[in-house]
């Protein structure tokens, strides 16, 4: 077993991290040393500990690994790198919960304010939190341990890089750290879904090409003959979101020494920019990136192939083409160009077709087997998911419907339709991921508890319907008072009075979350009890992959 | 049709789809192009469209008090509820005033146009209000509007202004195309205290360089410079620049 070949020594991959991060502690060290600001002190403070807690933990993998690099196959198995997977699968579960618990604070602090605590618990600082935590820091890292579990599976290759996965993964949630401290002291750009300051751009930036380039060698180094159509939505998801982010955030910092950036683009430019961004973060990150979340784990779970591999082609490549052009819908009767909104409004009207063409497809997948629907509370999760997914592509086409939009937009309708894709569609079908993925990444056979999978999924849709009916009424309700006309031809309501009519809708939408949230819990206590106490497989039970061929 | 692949020697498009499907660049670099057209767009033209930023009199930068005040408003949210866009819509034009011109935020990095309104708009608040009612609505704005759900920023007017930065920002704004000029940002911290102060000797020199600006003690609570001054200073400026008295719609039809 000793090899006496090969000698000990530093990989290369391994000196240039360690060089990357000595560099980023000097940095952050300097940095914080000079600024006059606190909070971006205590943030330089935090990248000075986790650069120097990066480098000793190279090297302390390094005093404990073999000298050779890990074999690509074991037994002419491969040898999957699931460690990474497993990370931003626990990540993914502990920040679930603490962005959707902020996202009911302040569902209740609208109820009410006196839930306000100045300065860092104000609505105005909270928001961005629950945002970016759902989005980024939940959502995020299921789409990083479910891309990189699939690019393996479907590739039959172990993830490309060394040290480079645990890059991704890490530094990550680095940049989630960073960023949700930030919102809660102040720190933000005050673009929507763009909050970070320009520091965590530059870092997430080096992430996520990271990402871009492990996920491309998996792909490289794949055993099957074709990229299965997962990983078309993966990488997608990735190139596309490296595009918005630098786009979005090409700001320049006012000092060296300063969180503080002014962006490239003033204004409409702006206006133009941030939707661009906004609506393509639905569309790639919470869209395209959770349909290769879809094509994996739906087959897989009913056992049976995807429905049309025609089909999958038609939507894939309409679905991209058509969505990066319905920003505009944002603004609609803004001072935003009409033909620009024009334009918005006719592709998000077309954006219907391929939506519902994947539906159909993950939908029809179940051809066969939807008799399992009554017995695996996962499978059904993940249909529900794709029921939701069909109903809030069909829901968003109508909102951007200018003369529809005049009476939603502003108003709660949107906030709704927001969730019923958000809790719906991706919380969902990444519940059923992470209840696949789960035994699978551990070795156990089935999860601790089957009967609480079922109560999750039912307390989560009353939850849901809840949420959403609310939102309609209150939306609507907003957008009829805010427009209403007396006899006499003078504005009906003034604004106050139309909070105020919003106050039970309030509640019940934050009793809707609650009852979300619940559910949750619910999750991560079988994951938990599953890691911890779940039967181990046999060795054969192990999942085996239909190649996409 | 079902599960099945295609035969690739049945040719056509689908079988095509195969070499994208076999070479990850390949796919990489299409999904590129795809994804750019739409971007390319509708976002280029606005660079270079006349008539896309209309052409106005009045704008300006602006003051440094005005934007220490908007570095207020950004850094605790306030677009998240309260929006800064006023559509074309019958409504909304009685209840807010004139539409909002592009040209307005031109100045704007980031622009603030916002997408919620669980609050009015803000567009065209300036001088609607008093300052004393600014700031106690700031304070407590339940004893002011008590249905309100506006969360209380109390501690902006206690907390005593840190603008050291203030000519850094001016300078990286200009940077990106405002048109501040080398007097302003030299003046910028002294301008800071006369806007505060009318009866400073440098008023009228203030007053030129930034028209229409208003000058006086803008919290009356404190004799510091408070954040609540710059926030209120900014406030009571908002839909100030425009005299629509004087401004032709027609003359910027698009």
């Amino acid at each position: 077993m000793q090899a006496v070949t090969t000698k000990k020594s530093m990989r290369g991959g391994e000196i240039s991290l360690i060089a990357v991060l000595a560099i980023a502690a000097l940095a952050c060290l300097t940095i914080a040393v000079k600024t006059i600001e606190p909070a971006f002190a205590f943030h330089m403070a935090l990248g000075v500990v986790a650069s120097t807690a990066g480098i000793y933990a190279i090297l302390q993998r390094y005093s404990g690994r073999a000298a050779e690099t890990p074999p690509l196959e074991i037994d002419g198995k491969p040898n999957y790198n699931f460690g990474p997977v497993k990370f931003c699968t626990l990540a993914a579960l502990l920040w679930g919960v603490a962005g959707m618990a902020v996202g009911v604070y302040i569902a209740f602090e609208l109820a009410y304010p006196w839930l306000n605590i100045a300065p860092w618990f104000n609505f105005g600082r909270l928001r961005p939190l629950h945002t970016s935590a759902v989005i980024f820091a939940f959502g995020g890292n299921v789409l990083v341990a479910s891309s990189f579990y699939v690019v393996q599976r479907t590739s039959r290759a172990r993830l490309a890089g060394d040290l480079a996965p645990w890059f991704v993964a890490l530094g990550y949630n680095a940049f989630i750290v960073v960023a949700g401290t930030g919102y809660l002291l102040g720190v933000t750009q005050g673009k929507e879904y763009a909050e970070p300051e320009w520091y965590s751009d530059v870092w997430l930036t080096i992430v996520w090409v990271t990402y871009l380039l492990v996920f491309l060698g998996t792909l490289w180094r794949r055993k099957e003959p074709h990229i299965y159509v997962a990983n078309w939505f993966y990488l997608a998801f990735i190139v596309t979101i490296a595009m918005l982010h630098l786009g979005n955030n090409a700001t320049i910092p006012i000092s060296p020494f300063s969180a503080k950036s002014v962006i490239l683009w003033g204004g409409v430019q702006d206006a133009m920019f941030e939707w661009w961004y906004g609506h393509n973060a639905v569309g790639f990150f919470l869209t395209a990136g959770f349909l290769g979340i879809m094509y994996y784990f739906v087959p897989k779970r009913a056992e049976r192939p995807v429905y049309s591999y025609r089909l999958s082609i038609i939507h894939f490549w309409a679905l991209i083409f058509l969505y990066i052009w319905a920003g505009p819908h944002h603004l609609h009767y803004t001072a935003l160009p009409d033909w620009a909104q024009t334009l918005g409004m006719t592709f998000s009207l077309m954006l219907w077709m391929p939506s519902w063409g994947g539906m159909i497809n993950g939908l029809l997948t179940l051809s066969g087997a939807w008799d399992k629907l009554r017995t695996d509370p996962v499978l059904r999760m993940l249909v529900v998911s794709v029921a939701f997914y069909g109903m809030s592509t069909f829901e968003g086409p109508v909102m951007a419907i200018k003369t529809v939009n005049s009476l939603s937009h502003y108003t709660d309708w949107t906030i709704g339709h927001v969730h019923s894709g958000a809790l719906g569609w991706v919380a969902f079908v990444s519940f059923g991921a992470l209840y696949c993925m789960v035994p699978w990444l551990w070795n156990k056979r089935e999860l601790y508890s089957i009967r609480l999978v079922n109560w999750h999924f039912w307390i989560s849709t009353l939850g849901i319907v809840l949420y959403i009916t609310s939102m309609w009424v209150s939306g609507i309700l907003e957008g009829l008072m805010w427009r209403s006309y007396t006899a006499q031809g003078y504005l009906e309501y003034s604004f106050i009075e139309t909070v105020a009519a919003m106050h039970p809708f309030f509640v019940i939408r934050a009793l809707g979350g609650v009852l979300f949230v619940t559910g949750y819990l619910l999750m991560v206590y079988n994951v938990f009890m599953t890691i911890r106490a779940g039967e181990e497989a046999a060795a054969s039970a192990r999942p085996s992959l239909q190649p996409a061929e | 049709m079902s599960s099945g692949t295609p035969n690739p020697n049945a040719g056509g498009l689908f079988a095509k789809h195969y070499i994208l499907e076999k070479n990850p660049i390949l796919l990489l670099i299409a999904i590129l192009i795809v994804v750019a057209i739409g971007g390319v767009v509708q976002i280029a033209p606005l660079f270079y469209l006349e008539g896309t930023v209309e052409k106005v009199e009045g704008m300006r930068p602006y003051s440094p008090l005005e934007i220490a005040g908007r570095n207020v408003y950004v850094r605790e949210g306030c677009y998240l509820c309260h929006s800064q866009m006023i559509r074309s819509l019958r409504d909304e034009v009685e209840r807010y005033g004139h539409y909002s011109l592009a040209a307005e935020s031109m100045y704007d990095h980031p622009f603030q146009w916002g997408s919620k309104r669980n609050a009015p708009d803000l567009a065209r608040v300036g001088l609607r209000y008093t300052d004393s009612w600014h700031i106690a609505h700031l304070k407590d704005p339940r004893s002011v509007v008590p249905q309100s759900i506006m969360p209380s920023y109390a501690f902006l007017a206690s907390a005593e202004l840190d603008a050291r930065e203030i000519a850094d920002a001016m300078r990286a704004n200009r940077l990106v195309g405002v048109p501040y000029t080398d007097e302003m940002i030299a003046d910028a911290d002294a301008d800071l205290k006369t806007q505060i102060d009318p009866d400073s000797k440098d008023a009228a020199a203030f007053q030129k360089r930034y028209p229409k600006a208003q000058l006086r003690k803008f919290n009356g609570e404190s004799a510091a410079l408070t954040e609540a001054d710059a926030v209120v200073a900014y406030l009571q400026m908002l839909g100030t620049l425009v005299d629509f008295n004087l401004y032709d719609d027609k003359a910027n039809l698009r």
